[in-house]
C-alpha cells in the first residue's frame, strides 16, 4: 500500500494555493510564521515517520506525500505566531497521531487532524493561545527574527501589549460583554487588526480560487460554508443588528475563508456527496456564527467543522445521488 | 471451604480477564467523571467495591427466596440501600471527600457493573463466591479507575496523589509528588474528553498485552 500519485499532487497545489497567504502574513505579521511553519512541519513529519514504523509502513512514500505538511501547514496557519515550541509539538501530536494514525491512517481520519490539533490547543491551553500577534504596521514593536527565536524556543517573555492585539472577532465579543454596542465599535473603527487580516483572508481566497479553477476541489463546499455564515449572521443582525456584526465581517474575520477553502473541503473527512457537501458546509456555516455570536470562544470555524465532520458519514449515508436506472435514491437500510 | 483455584479464577476473571473497566466497559459513568485524580478514582473504586462485596453476598444469600420476575427491583432497591448506607458514611467521616464526588455516590446505584454482577453471578453462586467477586469486580475497576486517575492527573496537572488529605486527614498533607515542576497544565486530560482517551488508551494496552500473550 502506498499513497498514488494524486494524494501528492493534489497535496503539493494546496500548498501552492497557501504561498499567497503565508506570503501576505509574514510581509504583514513579520516573519514570525516562517518559524512555526517549520515547527510544525518538523514536528509532523517526526511524529508520522515514528507512526508509520511502528504500523510496518513504508517511510518514504507515505512522507513525502504531501499529507502531513499541508496539515502542519493549517495549524500553523491558525495558531498565533511566537508561541513557545511545545505548544506546537502538542498540536502536531494530536493531529498526526491521535487525528490521523489512530484512526487508522491516510484517509481513514474522520476528523479533520489540523483542526483537531488546534481543538486540542485551544481547549487545554487557552491562556498561552490568545496572544495574536498585532500587523508589524500597527504594533508598538515588532519581533525580528531573533526575538521571535527567543520567544518560540528559549521562553522569552515580551511584554504582551508591546506586539499582541486582540483579533476582530476577539475584541468584537469583549467590547458586546462590556455592555458596548456593536455598530458604534464598527464605525469607531476600533477594530484595529482588521485591514492587515483582512488583506491575508482575501488571498486565502485567490488561493481557493485557483484549486477550484485546477478542480482539486468543487465548488459545493465553499459556497455553501460562505452561505451559510452569511445566512446565519445576515438573519442575526437583521435582528439585533445593536449586538451582531454583519455578515461581511463574519466573512471576512478570522478562519472563515482558511476554513471555507482548505479546511472544510478536506476530501477525507467532509461528506462526499454533492447534495452531501451542500448541507455539510452549509451547517458548519451555521454553527460558526452560532458559536462567535453566543459561545465563549471568540472563533467557531475549527469546532463548526469538526462537529460537521462528525456528522459526515451519516449525512453521506443519506444523500447518495440516484443511481441510474433506478428509481429513487439508495437510503441505508434498503434492500441492495 | 472452595478450594483455592476457584478463588484464584475469580480474581482472575475480576481482576483481568474481565475487567469491568476495560473488558467488560460497565461501570463508565463514574470511570469517566471522577477518574481526574488518584484519590477521587480510589476513593470511589473502593465506596463501589464495598458495595458490591455486600450486595453480591446478600443477593447470594437471599437468591433462592427472590421471585424470578422480581429478582431486577429487589437488586436496585437492595443495591440503593446499601449505596444510601457508604454514601451517609463518607458524608459524616470525609466531609470534604463527599463534596468532591458529590452526585457520584448515590450515582453508584445505577452502575451497570453491580447490577450485572448480582444477576450474572451472585444470584446463581454460593455466598462466599459471590462476596469474593463482588471484591475482585470492584478491585478490577479500582485499578483501572487508580490508572487512569494516575495518567490524568499527571498529564493534566502534573502532580500524583494530590488531595489525600481530603480523605485521610493532616496526615497525607505531604503527599502530594509534583511529577514535572513549573507545569503548565494541560487541561484537556483534566477534562471528560481526557477520560475517553485515556481509556482507550488503557483498552490498546490491555488488548497489546492480551495478544502478545496468546
Amino acid at each position: 500500500m502506498s499513497p498514488t500519485p494524486s494524494v501528492t499532487r493534489i497535496m503539493t497545489q494546496v500548498l501552492w494555493a497557501l504561498l499567497p497567504g503565508i506570503a501576505a502574513h509574514v510581509w504583514l505579521f513579520g516573519p514570525a510564521l516562517l518559524f512555526s511553519l517549520v515547527l510544525c512541519a518538523s514536528f509532523g513529519l517526526l511524529f508520522e515517520a515514528a507512526l508509520l514504523k511502528a504500523r510496518h509502513y513504508p517511510l518514504r512514500p507515505f512522507l513525502g506525500d504531501g499529507t502531513t505538511l499541508v496539515t502542519a501547514a493549517l495549524l500553523a496557519l491558525t495558531l498565533p505566531t511566537l508561541l513557545p515550541w511545545w505548544l506546537y509539538a502538542v498540536g502536531m501530536l494530536f493531529a498526526t497521531v491521535v487525528g490521523k494514525h489512530l484512526y487508522g491512517g491516510l484517509g481513514q481520519n474522520t476528523f479533520n487532524p489540523a483542526m483537531l490539533g488546534f481543538a486540542v490547543l485551544i481547549v487545554s491551553f487557552p491562556a498561552q493561545i490568545n496572544v495574536w500577534p498585532a500587523p508589524a504596521a500597527l504594533a508598538a514593536y515588532s519581533p525580528s527574527l531573533g526575538d521571535a527565536y527567543d520567544m518560540i524556543f528559549a521562553g522569552a517573555r515580551l511584554p504582551i501589549d508591546a506586539f499582541s492585539a486582540a483579533t476582530p472577532l476577539d475584541s468584537l465579543k469583549t467590547h458586546l460583554r462590556a455592555g458596548h454596542e456593536a455598530s458604534s465599535l464598527m464605525a469607531a473603527q476600533s477594530i484595529p487588526t482588521l485591514q492587515a487580516r483582512d488583506l491575508v483572508a482575501l488571498l486565502y481566497l485567490l488561493g481557493g480560487l485557483y484549486l477550484l479553477a485546477r478542480r482539486i476541489i468543487t465548488w459545493h463546499i465553499p459556497v455553501a460554508f460562505l452561505g451559510g455564515i452569511a445566512l446565519t449572521s445576515g438573519v442575526l443582525y437583521g435582528l439585533d443588528p445593536a449586538h451582531q456584526a454583519g455578515p461581511f465581517f463574519h466573512l471576512l474575520a478570522g478562519g472563515t475563508l482558511l476554513g471555507a477553502f482548505f479546511i472544510a473541503t478536506d476530501p477525507v473527512s467532509a461528506a462526499n456527496t454533492p447534495v452531501g457537501k451542500l448541507l455539510y458546509a452549509g451547517l458548519a456555516g451555521l454553527i460558526t456564527v452560532l458559536i462567535r455570536s453566543f459561545g465563549s470562544f471568540p472563533d467557531g470555524v475549527a469546532f463548526a467543522i469538526l462537529l460537521m465532520n462528525s456528522a459526515a458519514p451519516l449525512i453521506d449515508a443519506y444523500t447518495q445521488p440516484k443511481v441510474f436506472g433506478h428509481r429513487r435514491r439508495h437510503l441505508p437500510g434498503d434492500k441492495p | 471451604m472452595m478450594p483455592w483455584s476457584e478463588t484464584r479464577d475469580i480474581f482472575y476473571n475480576g481482576l483481568w480477564k474481565q475487567n469491568p473497566g476495560i473488558v467488560q466497559l460497565l461501570g463508565l459513568c463514574p470511570l469517566l467523571a471522577v477518574s481526574n485524580t488518584v484519590i477521587n478514582a480510589l476513593s470511589l473504586g473502593l465506596a463501589t467495591t464495598l458495595v458490591m462485596a455486600i450486595s453480591s453476598g446478600s443477593v447470594a444469600v437471599i437468591r433462592n427466596f427472590i421471585p424470578n420476575a422480581l429478582r431486577i427491583p429487589t437488586f436496585v432497591l437492595l443495591i440503593a440501600v446499601l449505596v444510601t448506607i457508604v454514601t451517609l458514611v463518607i458524608q459524616a467521616y470525609a466531609q470534604p471527600l463527599y463534596l468532591i464526588l458529590g452526585i457520584f455516590l448515590p450515582l453508584i446505584t445505577p452502575t451497570c457493573i453491580i447490577l450485572a454482577r448480582v444477576e450474572a453471578f451472585a444470584s446463581k453462586q454460593p455466598t462466599v463466591q459471590s462476596i469474593l467477586d463482588g471484591i475482585a469486580m470492584g478491585l478490577g475497576l479500582t485499578a483501572v479507575l487508580v490508572a487512569l486517575g494516575a495518567l490524568r492527573e499527571v498529564v493534566g496537572k502534573g502532580t500524583l496523589f494530590s488531595g489525600f488529605d481530603l480523605a485521610l486527614g493532616e496526615i497525607a498533607k505531604g503527599w502530594t509528588v509534583t511529577v514535572f515542576p513549573d507545569y503548565p497544565g494541560f487541561l484537556l486530560a483534566v477534562l471528560p474528553p481526557g477520560a475517553f482517551f485515556g481509556l482507550g488508551l488503557l483498552i490498546a494496552l490491555r488488548n497489546l498485552i492480551q495478544s502478545r500473550r496468546a
